[in-house]
């Protein structure tokens, strides 16, 4: 793929790690920015086909409704849901403090 | 095999394909317990130079092949031992993707796949080396280092599943399982000199195979020759209920398909779009070479132009990272794997955000921010929205060309195997790795990559790819069997250095 | 429907005074736990109230490799839920993955629908107190989407999130079908905005149990509600910048959430200040608002189609079918047993209101005579079950034990005070009315009894008996008192004022 470069700044990688929740230094931001730019420049390519009428494809083999029927089947036991949890206390997960609201 | 074929010591166990190995323990010619132990014996004389495994799970193989040998499975696969990705899991043995941020983690239930193999008698004899999270052409990306290909140690065996083909090649088991969402088993196979064969998309069951791109990802097997992966094909493949994208059609006949290797009147295209600058010549040779054998078997080659294919490589790397950004996203230190930074003052957001930096490697967060920003308000029309519709265009170059020829054909990697380190601070050469073989997964057709020769201008093996309709996944294997007859190149490991 | 102020003399700065000088426009959106008895995309039960992390497995723990599939259920209680109210059903539509982070969801997406709901554009008729006409509250889309799982907030203040030093979280609710039901905008409430959320969410309520499809319990989260609230000024068609006030868990909260929020708001824009867009939590002691996260930093939550889910396309036939089996609405329902017991539009707005319209119809269909029922609950039943802090429906007794006590007033068996004192008994667990009874030996007085009562009564109050031999009526009570003391409340009252009066002024 042809690379022409897509300018994408510190400022905007800083953003998509907040969203993506990944904690990133300075140094790694401006690495990152600069082959993001590279890379977006490449891809960007899906720009110039694929006219308004093209549908686009999610999904490789078109199935549709494919369903399960309301049965119970066997849940995991509190011991094994729990047995790689970072911390667990009195049978649930224990995180660290949720600062923000649910949504 | 008959009792004067039995090796003369069990090393050579391991030289034997895996239909040879299965007829073996079924004659009561050789125990799987034996088999299991001589595989793990080279598993242990030649895996510090190869690196192929990440974990060995000694006791789960021999306890498998006792089951075997005590007649409580048969099957034509009883028996034989294989070499297991580690991006699929398994029930309390470790599984990590590749990655640290899934470091000691047991899952607590077996993938789909894992339980067939089990009833077939299948030996697993351990968790192989990946490309962190399956993203990666090289296996340089795993978190745990790279793997070496037996072909020269100095160089990479491919990626993702550099780990399962490497350790097929190095006779450290006749069987792998790969994962393929843009080229994962294919491209290792062809810089290995093995096969790999990537399944219809939904023709094998994705539970329990950890998602890098669910609309693209599909497990297949990995071997030495087409009929070993078309009998382990056959034991994987087939409906699942547990995965929503499953068909539910039977598996194609693909191991009569490989036995046969009869290809008189099949109409063969070769995709003119893969070819040119960028392409080996001693690749593009041996190529020519597998297309005029073909002819001469029989077989009518046609040239067709796919002209979307050129568009593959960026809607791939649009398509892939979204569904990457969402599929990653579990892995927070809530639930289970790393967690970092809780020191009691941090909260559940920062210590989210600590684990999945020290967790992740470059190429993932590369990744998963390209996904975030592709799938962002704003981007997602002009980015994935964009990528969805070559996506469709791509597989209307595939409908097109099937209305004129049987299977596309085409070099599986425009390269032979590149060195350690060549490519790893360089994503878009790294990508360009995959160039031939994202199609298909797209398109969600099956594709196979069989061995070609070896390139003139290094010595290093060349991979054959042969591209087929959806659900017509006996077709890639019919060709393929007979580029394999053809060019006797299910003898092509023969030619690889000792270990 | 009583309001919470009085109607009277109300300020500039009150709810009904704010109404003079602006237009609420108000949106609702009500989320519903199907009653299936699995989750939406694993076999999990769904069961209330079980240990935590015991109704998990791979798929709703979001653990590595799992991957959904649809519970048919789900799908068919979502269809029918927008067809009862009169949506238009998707020939073909797609889940979609919601990006954000949150502890308490598994895969950090939640599987959703975005710009593909199963059912769109539909209305409900809603009555409202005082309007002869209905309100038509148009449904914006009916989607289906999975539940979270639940935190426990520890080492802060009463269970908290704020001052928490960590949390606990179980997942059994997580996967969990949610129906999302969104309106449109309403406009033109006037005076009846609050009057008419909560008639909305109370008629919603009343539709969603009729077709089974939710048990519909807000006391257990099991139809949650976000508030939406704005001014405009009266007769301008410019919204105003809205506030969402989420989780508002009782019809009683829909109400006074809105009645908060005009005021909020009102006094806000007569300030001259701007009102901020931003969720805000309700509270349920004080009945006001507060201000939660900002919308300042827009949430941004990346939808796209869910590819590990195939998509829908419900077969119009199996649609059509779906209707033809829809039960009769609620209005038309209520309509029909007014008419048929011959009650008028305000009991049964009453007894919709206090949560008895079912129970008082059972116990019609029990025997009961229809005002003898309405009078059980709306006057006895309800108060108990207020005191007892539950719906009426959740105490101990049936419509049948009802209508029976009711019979046994009525045929004189009992008294009204014996019976109320039945009913209790009933309710604390001691058996069938006819039992109780029996137990207690409660039976009205006989005339024998009551007139050796009344005689003592009178030998016992002599300065009482001399004031009503002088013509002073209003000094029976006492006598009358001690009476029923005497008989343990088994007397008829007024025949022992009868005897009493006899006695002394005949
Ligand atoms: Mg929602
Ligand atoms: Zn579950």
């Amino acid at each position: 793929m042809a690379a022409s470069e897509t300018s994408i700044s510190r400022g905007d990688v800083a953003h998509l790690a907040r969203l993506a929740r990944i904690a990133m230094t300075d140094a790694e931001l401006d690495h990152l920015a600069e082959q993001l730019g590279v890379i977006l420049g490449a891809v960007a390519r899906v720009q110039e086909v694929a006219a308004q009428e093209i549908p686009p494809t999610s999904h490789a083999v078109p199935l549709t409704n494919v369903f399960r029927v309301d049965e119970p089947r066997p849940s995991l036991s509190a011991e094994d849901a729990l047995a790689g949890a970072p911390a667990a206390e009195d049978g649930r997960f224990r995180v660290p403090q949720i600062l923000g609201e649910p949504q | 095999m008959s009792g004067s074929d039995r090796p003369a010591d069990t090393a050579d166990l391991v030289r034997l394909t895996a239909a040879q190995t299965a007829a073996a323990i079924a004659a009561g010619d050789v125990s799987a317990v034996e088999v299991a132990e001589a595989h793990l014996d080279r598993i242990a004389a030649v895996d510090d130079k190869v690196h192929a495994f990440l974990h060995v799970d000694r006791d789960g193989a021999l306890a498998q092949a006792k089951r075997v040998d005590a007649g409580e499975v048969r099957g034509p696969l009883a028996g034989v031992p294989l070499a297991l990705k580690d991006v699929i899991v398994t029930k309390g043995v470790p599984t990590t993707a590749g990655s640290r941020i899934l470091e000691g983690w047991r899952p607590p239930y077996d993938a789909t796949i894992v339980d067939r193999m089990r009833a077939a008698g299948i030996v697993v004899l351990g968790k192989t080396n990946m490309d962190e999270f399956a993203m990666g052409s090289s296996t340089e990306h795993s978190a745990y280092g790279p793997t070496h290909n037996p072909w020269d140690l100095g160089r990479t065996p491919g990626g993702s599943g550099g780990g399962s083909s490497a350790a097929v090649a190095s006779y450290q088991a006749p069987l792998g399982i790969g994962t393929d969402t843009g080229g994962s088993i294919r491209q290792p196979a062809a810089v290995t000199g093995t096969v790999g064969a990537k399944p219809t998309y939904g023709g094998v069951s994705r539970y329990g195979l950890i998602a890098f791109s669910s609309s693209l990802d599909q497990a297949g097997p990995c071997a030495r020759t087409v009929l070993d992966a078309a009998l382990l094909h056959a034991v994987i493949g087939g409906h699942d209920p547990l995965d929503s994208t499953s068909i539910d059609a039977p598996v194609p006949d693909i191991v009569t398909a490989a036995r046969s290797a009869e290809v008189v009147g099949l109409r063969i295209g070769v995709v003119s779009q893969f070819k040119g600058d960028g392409y080996q010549p001693g690749v593009l040779a041996r190529f020519d070479e597998a297309v005029a054998a073909l002819e001469k078997l029989g077989a009518e080659i046609v040239e067709v132009s796919c002209p979307h294919f050129d568009y593959a490589l960026p809607a791939y790397y649009l398509i892939a990272p979204s569904e990457a950004s969402s599929n990653l996203a579990r892995y927070d230190a809530m639930r289970y794997g790393l967690r970092v930074g809780d020191d009691g003052a941090a909260g559940a957001e920062e210590v989210m955000a600590a684990t999945r930096d020290a967790g992740f490697g470059d190429e993932v967060k590369r990744r998963i921010i390209l996904g975030t920003y592709a799938l962002s308000a704003g981007y997602y029309d002009a980015y994935y929205g964009q990528a969805q519709k070559v996506r469709t265009l791509i597989a209307r170059d595939f409908a097109a060309a099937f209305e004129q020829v049987d299977v596309l054909v085409s070099p599986t990697t425009p390269t032979t195997a590149f060195s350690l380190g060549e490519r790893v601070d360089d994503p878009m050469a790294m990508y360009l790795a995959d160039l031939c073989t994202i199609p298909s997964n797209l398109y969600g057709g099956p594709a196979l990559s069989v061995p070609c020769g070896l390139s003139p201008d290094d010595g290093l093996p060349v991979g054959f790819q042969v591209m087929a309709p959806v659900q017509a996944d006996e077709r890639m294997y019919r060709v393929a069997a007979a580029v394999e007859v053809a060019l006797g190149t299910d003898r092509i490991l023969e030619g690889a250095p000792t270990l | 429907m009583t309001t919470t102020t009085p109607a009277t003399s109300f300020g500039p700065n009150s709810y009904e005074g704010t109404l003079e000088r602006y237009d609420a426009v108000l949106g609702l959106e009500t989320h519903v736990e199907l009653g299936t008895a699995t989750k939406l995309f694993c076999g999990c039960s769904t069961v209330f109230g079980a240990e935590p992390n015991t109704q998990v497995c791979p798929v709703c723990l979001g653990l590595p490799g799992s991957l959904p599939v649809t519970n048919a259920k789900a799908i068919d209680y979502t269809v029918r839920i927008g067809l009862a109210l009169n949506c238009s059903i998707a020939s073909w539509c797609r889940f979609a993955r919601k990006n954000y982070f949150y502890p308490d969801m598994p895969k950090n997406y939640q599987v959703s629908q975005y710009d593909e709901p199963l059912c769109v554009d539909g209305y409900l008729d809603v009555p409202v107190p005082g309007r002869a006409e209905t309100y038509r509250v148009l449904i914006e889309r009916v989607h289906l989407e999975e539940d979270t799982g639940k935190s426990l907030h520890v080492g802060g203040a009463t269970g908290r999130i704020h001052g928490a030093t960590h949390s606990l979280v179980d997942y059994n609710r997580a996967g969990i079908p949610l129906v999302e039901i969104v309106t449109r905008p309403l406009v033109g409430t006037g005076p009846d905005a609050a009057a008419i959320a909560r008639a909305y969410v109370t008629e919603l309520r009343d539709l969603l149990r009729g077709l089974g499809v939710s048990d519909v319990r807000m006391e257990q989260g099991s139809l949650r509600c976000d508030v939406n609230v704005s001014l405009m000024p009266r007769g301008s068609s410019e919204f105003g910048t809205r506030s969402e006030t989420k989780n508002v868990n009782s019809l009683r909260s829909v109400e006074r959430a809105v009645r908060f929020e005009v005021e909020r708001q009102g006094a806000v824009l007569d300030a001259g200040d701007r009102v901020v867009q931003e969720t805000r939590h309700f509270h349920e002691d004080s009945g006001t608002t507060s201000s939660g996260r900002s919308k300042e930093e827009a949430q941004d939550y990346r939808y796209f189609p869910e590819p590990d889910l195939v998509p829908l396309a419900p077969d119009a036939a199996w649609v059509e079918q779906l209707r033809a089996e829809l039960p009769e609405p609620p209005g038309a329902q209520r309509a029909r047993f007014a008419e048929a017991n011959g009650f008028a539009t305000l009991d049964i707005e009453q007894m919709t209101n206090a949560g008895v319209l079912d129970l008082v119809a059972e116990t019609i269909a029990a025997g009961a005579p229809p005002a003898k029922a309405r009078g059980w609950w709306l006057g006895y039943l309800v108060g108990r079950a207020n005191e007892a802090g539950v719906e009426a429906s959740e105490l101990a007794i049936t419509a049948a034990q009802v209508a029976r006590i009711s019979a046994l007033e009525d045929d004189g068996t009992l008294t009204n005070k014996l019976a109320r004192q039945v009913a209790d008994a009933v309710i604390a667990g001691e058996g069938e009315p006819d039992a109780v009874i029996d137990a207690h030996g409660w039976k009205v007085a006989g005339e024998d009894e009551l007139v050796a009562a009344v005689d003592a009564a009178i030998a016992g109050q002599p300065d009482a008996a001399e004031k009503v031999r002088g013509g002073n009526q209003g000094a029976v009570g006492p006598l009358v008192g001690a009476v029923m003391k005497a008989t343990g409340g088994s007397a008829d009252a007024k025949r022992a004022r009868e005897l009493i009066l006899e006695r002394l002024t005949g």
